[in-house]
């Protein structure tokens, strides 16, 4: 069996076992990105019941969703889309602090500003057990929505640039800027402890 | 290339499909590194709220998903239509939220579990109260990092 060369291994099929893999894992992949409203927990309460920090009501957006997924802001019943610009209002506040439907100013230390007047704004969200989540998501998403709003407004008028922007820019200087429109216009986003009727 | 050059001369040279299996095999590691597997079997219904203010879930061997709603249509008549909590594969109950969070946090790079993120994807339609509990019990599991999976929209309707 004297061989003149030996014979070589025909690779033909090769591209075709490939694609077949290749196949395969286009079908399987998924490439959707999740997305999704970031929040942060309050820690656990612990068990000895401390005084909860008192809290004036002018200072406290309150937001209220029932059962019926009906929202009442403030005492008055309003739309969804109505919730972005009232908070809004109530986050801005009045610049002098002396309205008193409006929440009061504290004099804060603010990287780059200095000491300047800052709202005690407080948002509170309180829903029901039988309020949808879809509702409840809406809610979250336009008091998210209005604090961005006004940090971006605020960014826009100090900075020249929006909080994007100041984002995208990886600079020591943009960090500051970051930090100091975060530190004007906090996001507080509280919510109730639910209350357990019945476990 | 030897095998090339004994062919006889004359008629159109066949292209050369040599490096076919290479660029094959190129598309291929692609998608074997950027692919992931479902890892759950989906047993609730769930369609994801919209909202307009979402960030992008970056990380996602930090990201443990809880599901919330209604069984799948199959499961119904076995289960019933009111809404469940998932875990991994299985229905659970608000009781095994707790050992889920240890669960993956051991599976985690210690350095990585303060990142650790816990997502809801829980269905438009479910009611808040099973949303509350799954929320109070990650308090409890001291897991505060949140996300709520909702769906990019540009316009929020009443």
């Amino acid at each position: 069996m004297a061989r003149r060369e030996s014979p070589e291994i025909n690779a033909g099929s090769m591209a075709d076992i490939a694609f077949l893999l290749l196949i395969f894992f286009l079908v399987t992949t998924t490439m959707d990105v999740d997305t999704g409203l970031t929040r942060k927990l309050p820690p656990p309460i612990e068990e000895e019941l401390e005084e909860p920090p008192e809290v004036k009501e002018r200072n406290v957006f309150q937001v209220l969703v029932n059962a019926n997924d009906a929202l009442l802001v403030e005492g008055e019943l309003i739309l969804v889309s109505q919730l972005r610009e009232t908070a809004k209002e109530f986050i801005v506040g009045d610049k002098t602090f002396t309205d008193e439907s409006m929440p009061e100013g504290r004099a804060t230390d603010v990287p780059l500003l200095g000491k300047i007047m800052v709202s005690k704004q407080i948002v509170s969200l309180q829903n029901d057990r039988g309020t949808s989540y879809e509702m409840y998501i809406k809610v979250q998403n336009e008091l998210v929505g209005a604090y961005n709003e006004v940090r971006n407004e605020y960014a826009q008028q100090k900075f020249g640039k929006t909080m994007q922007e100041l984002e995208a820019e990886d600079s020591k200087l943009s960090e500051d800027q970051l930090k100091a429109v975060k530190k004007v216009y906090p996001q507080r986003i509280s919510e109730a402890e639910p209350k357990n009727a019945g476990e | 290339m030897s095998k090339f050059k004994k062919k006889k001369s004359g008629g159109i040279p066949a292209v050369n499909t040599a490096a076919l299996p290479d660029i094959v095999f190129m598309l291929l590691f692609f998608f074997m590194v950027t692919t992931v597997m479902r890892e759950v079997t989906l047993k609730v219904k769930v369609v994801t709220p919209m909202a307009t203010e979402v960030n992008k879930l970056e990380r996602k061997s930090l990201v443990s998903y809880i599901y919330i709603g209604e069984p799948t249509d199959l499961l119904q008549a076995q289960f019933g239509t009111a809404d469940r909590i998932q875990l991994n594969d299985a229905f659970a109950t608000k009781k095994d939220i707790i050992p889920f969070v240890e669960g993956e946090r051991e599976q985690t790079d210690p350095a990585e579990v303060p990142l650790m993120t816990f997502s809801i994807k829980a269905d438009q339609k479910a009611e808040m109260g099973i949303v509350t509990d799954v929320k109070q019990e990650l308090r409890k599991a001291n897991a505060l990092k949140i996300n709520y999976s909702t769906k990019k929209t540009d316009k929020i309707v009443d």
